[in-house]
């Protein structure tokens, strides 16, 4: 059965990246996200500085510290592949290269992400 | 694309070359910059808790790299990437609230950004050196 609704109205709003004001949003709520977690990330960095395996375990097993870890690494791997993304969209113009780097940009923030979220939960886990 | 009728290609957005280099222009640039900056610094983010969570050994190989001058390099400059776009990207939040946007006051945040970013990245790695220090 053929739509009632024109093509007009299935690409109204989605302006020119396809997928409409979604990606703005996201990248303002994980940009916000991402203000005191890093400077939580700051401060654990400078009280890690020159400090050995033992300690360095220890400090990013503890809970809090994990959980912080954590979130920082899904908030800021959403937010960078965003902005790769808006990157990419900007400078790379063949639809095939496009797509390429696109795909390419997931699967990088993908496997970074998930990475992180995996060594932080071995150690907390395990300490 | 209708390219049969594009006889000449479409304008692009403002050449680079023919406008003078502003402090708001630079500071628009040195975000990008520094977000992507931030993209490629992940892996080293990633290969240090990697390193934690495999082991002595592992540590021990990232920790070579990070004690030599590469390394904190690299550090050093993640974290002013850091610091910088997380200033830049608060100045986007208050423009984005409609806030700031007229040109004394965007030139303003502009510096501060800039100031702000060096100096609270030397304040930080003082504090760090410091701290090193404290524990040898
Ligand atoms: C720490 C707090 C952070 C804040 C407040 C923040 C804020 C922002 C904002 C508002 C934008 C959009 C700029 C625009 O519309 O032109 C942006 C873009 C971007 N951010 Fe962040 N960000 C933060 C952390 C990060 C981190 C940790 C990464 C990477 C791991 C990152 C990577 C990027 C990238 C790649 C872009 C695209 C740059 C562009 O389009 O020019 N950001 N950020």
């Amino acid at each position: 059965m053929t739509s009632m609704r024109t093509p007009r109205r299935r690409v109204r709003g989605l302006g020119a990246a396809g997928s409409g004001t979604g990606d703005f949003w996201l990248q303002r709520v994980t940009a916000i996200v991402n203000v005191p977690l890093a400077v939580g990330f700051l401060a654990l960095l400078i009280a890690l500085s020159g400090s050995n395996f033992d300690t360095a375990r220890t400090w990013i097993g503890n809970p809090i510290v994990a959980l912080m870890l954590i979130l920082l690494t899904f908030s800021a791997a959403l937010h960078m592949r965003l902005g790769m993304k808006v990157i990419i969209e900007d400078y790379v113009h063949g639809t095939i290269l496009k797509i390429a780097c696109l795909l390419g940009n997931t699967l990088f923030s993908t496997v970074v992400g998930v990475s992180c979220i995996y060594a932080i939960l071995r150690v907390s886990l395990s300490s | 694309m209708s390219a049969r009728f594009r006889l000449r290609p479409r304008p692009l957005s403002p050449h680079l070359l023919i406008y003078r280099l502003t402090i708001t222009m630079a500071m628009s640039i040195v975000h990008r910059l520094t977000g992507v900056v931030l993209y490629l610094g992940s892996l080293f983010f990633a290969w240090w808790i990697v390193a934690v969570s495999a082991g002595q050994k592992s540590y021990a190989v990232f920790d070579l790299f990070a004690a030599s001058l590469p390394g904190k390099t690299i550090i050093f400059g993640f974290v002013w990437a850091l610091i910088h776009h997380m200033l830049g990207g608060i100045r986007h939040l208050i423009w984005d609230g409609g806030l700031w946007i007229n040109l004394p006051e965007a030139r303003g945040i502009a510096w501060v950004t800039l100031i702000g970013s060096v100096t609270l990245a030397l304040t930080a790695w003082i504090a760090g050196a410091f701290i090193r220090t404290l524990i040898q």
